[in-house]
């Protein structure tokens, strides 16, 4: 969407503002030369740029830091640092290393601590890369800095590109999914957690993945009754200890069930739901009215590669990963050179992951420019790191995601 | 490959006892850890705090398994485990102290009344809150219920 001029915005995460212009567009947007002509314009040089500041982003800017590269900005378009990892009040699966049982948003403020120590890291909050071009020897970035004053153009040149930006929810068709009172899960989570505003009374959850249990949960917590969660596939995807504490708070998970329809006049006042049989085909009689005021899509993600494609970067269509995504080498690195993506813009995961993918991407576009301090011993380490995480039934998906990205990177698309 | 077969807690999000290891009735007399974790996720802060090394995991991917005859229950476990699998049970005559990882507000208050709540969320009865600790924001609080309700009861509700 357009906003205010400046193209390429996701209306979804932007703070509203009175008289606010939002225009609807339907391709990548033109530099708004005019709107920015005749004001100073900030030109900055780097060398690494790192786009996106969640769990991989701020990974990479601290590697990529500890690696002596001298200079390295952070750019993020929300107003806080850390992305998903603010709103993660729950504690942390994996190893002690991985910062186990450690609250996310712990997890952030430490992370966000260790790139403020750095010297040689700048950053950037509320700016919106909205162009990217890859040139001979540089890169360019056109990005938009909101400030009090008005917005200010920045032209980045840089060696190398890191992009770390993370991913967009899934939505769900169904007859009334333009009510208000239909939100994301991720987006409910944001108003809970960063905001401190309750989305409504009564929801239903649907999806029962590891998002939808979590965020059901901290629906609870905040005081928010859930009145069910549904989920299409005959069992529960997320981990059951998620959904055991949400059974023993008393709020049911049904499996093999879908959304016919949300009902309501101005709003959300209800939605019907009904089971499916084991070919997804809805069974007649099982329909059930359940009323709620707001319902909660949990239905999965889908890599952001926007600027990815901008910038050239071979991408292919692997189920797997959420949707497309930009192949990568074992380094992070994509098809342009210097350009290496982390996190869940390489393929749908989780945070202790993406930490150890901006790791890797970090070190690995440091040695890139020559800053190497045992490089190939630390890349190592974290590429050891990852199959630990993916060897579990768990880490299946993203198992076969990495193994399908290195068969289209090695030239085969027979996977 | 993934199993075809589809167990029953994984279409109900709940645990029956025959998915669990559980202690002989003379070690829930000395009081143990009862993990409720079958499912292996890359995951073991349980086994770093342990202070007796009670419990033991292969690899990341493992699930944990306890030695209930190491274990001194001493609840350190609770507090850290991610999700919130684990709890402490010790029996005493007719009763049962059942020890849960809580994190909801308003924290219960040592000798307070709280509603029993057992894997369903279902009220089984009334329990007393005999002790209360924090650990990292995760409420652990033990509450005293009939001998009966020791492996049935894992939550509680305050009125």
């Amino acid at each position: 969407m357009t906003v205010d001029e400046v193209p390429n915005v996701r209306t979804c995460i932007t703070p509203l503002k009175e008289n606010m212009k939002v225009l609807e567009q339907d391709r990548v947007g033109e530099i708004p030369d005019k709107k920015f002509y005749g004001r100073n314009k900030k030109n900055i040089d780097s060398d690494i740029v790192i786009v996106g500041s969640g769990p991989a982003g701020l990974m990479a800017a601290i590697s990529a830091a500890e690696q002596g590269v001298p200079r390295i900005l952070l750019l993020d378009e929300n107003h806080l640092f850390g992305g998903q990892l603010v709103k993660q009040s729950h504690k942390f699966f994996g190893s002690e290393e991985e910062k186990a049982g450690t609250r996310g948003i712990e997890i952030a403020f430490e992370l966000i601590k260790e790139v403020n120590s750095f010297k040689n890291i700048k950053s950037f909050l509320e700016t919106t890369v909205i162009g990217c071009y890859n040139g001979k020897k540089n890169h360019k970035l056109v990005a938009v800095k909101r400030k009090r004053e008005g917005d200010q153009l920045i032209e980045i040149n840089c060696k190398s590109v890191i992009f770390a930006c993370g991913a967009m929810e899934n939505m769900l068709a169904f007859p009334g999914n333009d009510l208000p009172g239909v939100y994301g899960a991720g987006g409910v989570q944001t108003l809970m957690n960063v905001y401190g505003v309750k989305p409504g009374k009564q929801v239903l959850m649907v999806g029962a993945g590891n998002v939808g249990l979590i965020v059901s949960y901290q629906l609870l917590q905040s005081g928010v009754n859930v009145n069910r969660v549904i989920e299409i596939m005959p069992k529960i995807g997320g981990y059951n200890v998620h959904a055991a504490k949400l059974r023993r708070c008393g709020v049911p998970i049904f499996t093999s069930h879908t959304i016919k329809e949300a009902y309501g006049k101005d709003k959300v006042e209800g939605a019907i739901l009904e089971e499916i049989d084991d070919r997804f085909q809805p069974i007649p009689g099982t329909e059930e009215n359940i009323p709620c005021d707001t319902i909660c899509i949990a239905v999965g993600l889908t890599p952001s590669i926007r600027l990815l494609e901008q910038i050239g970067a071979k991408t292919e269509f692997i189920a797997e990963a959420g949707g497309h995504v930009s192949i990568h080498d074992l380094s992070m690195q994509t098809s342009v050179k210097g350009i290496y993506v982390a996190g869940d813009s390489s393929g749908i995961e989780e945070a202790s992951t993406a930490m150890l993918e901006g790791q890797l991407a970090g070190i690995s576009a440091a040695a890139f420019l020559g800053y190497d301090k045992k490089a190939e011993k630390l890349k190592q380490g974290c590429i050891k790191a990852l199959e630990g995480f993916r060897s579990g039934p768990f880490g299946l998906k993203p198992k076969i995601c990495k193994e399908k990205i290195a068969c289209c990177w090695n030239g085969g698309i027979n996977y | 490959m993934e199993e075809l077969i589809i167990k029953q807690y994984e279409k109900t999000g709940i645990l029956s006892l025959s998915d669990l290891t559980l202690p002989t009735e003379e070690q829930l007399r000395k009081g143990v850890a009862i993990i409720e974790c079958v499912q292996e996720i890359p995951c073991d802060p349980c086994v770093a705090i342990c202070p007796v090394g009670a419990i033991s995991i292969k690899d990341i991917n493992d699930t944990p398994k306890i030695d209930f005859n190491k274990c001194t229950g001493c609840k350190r476990c609770i507090g850290i485990c991610p999700g919130l699998a684990i709890f402490v049970i010790k029996l005493k005559d007719d009763k049962a102290f059942v020890t849960i990882p809580y994190e909801f507000l308003p924290v219960p208050k040592k000798g307070e009344f709280v509603k029993a709540l057992d894997r369903r969320g279902k009220p089984r009865g009334k329990g007393r809150v005999v002790k209360v600790n924090t650990n990292n924001k995760t409420a652990v609080v033990t509450i005293e219920v009939d001998k009966d309700l020791a492996l049935d009861v894992r939550n509680i509700k305050t009125d």
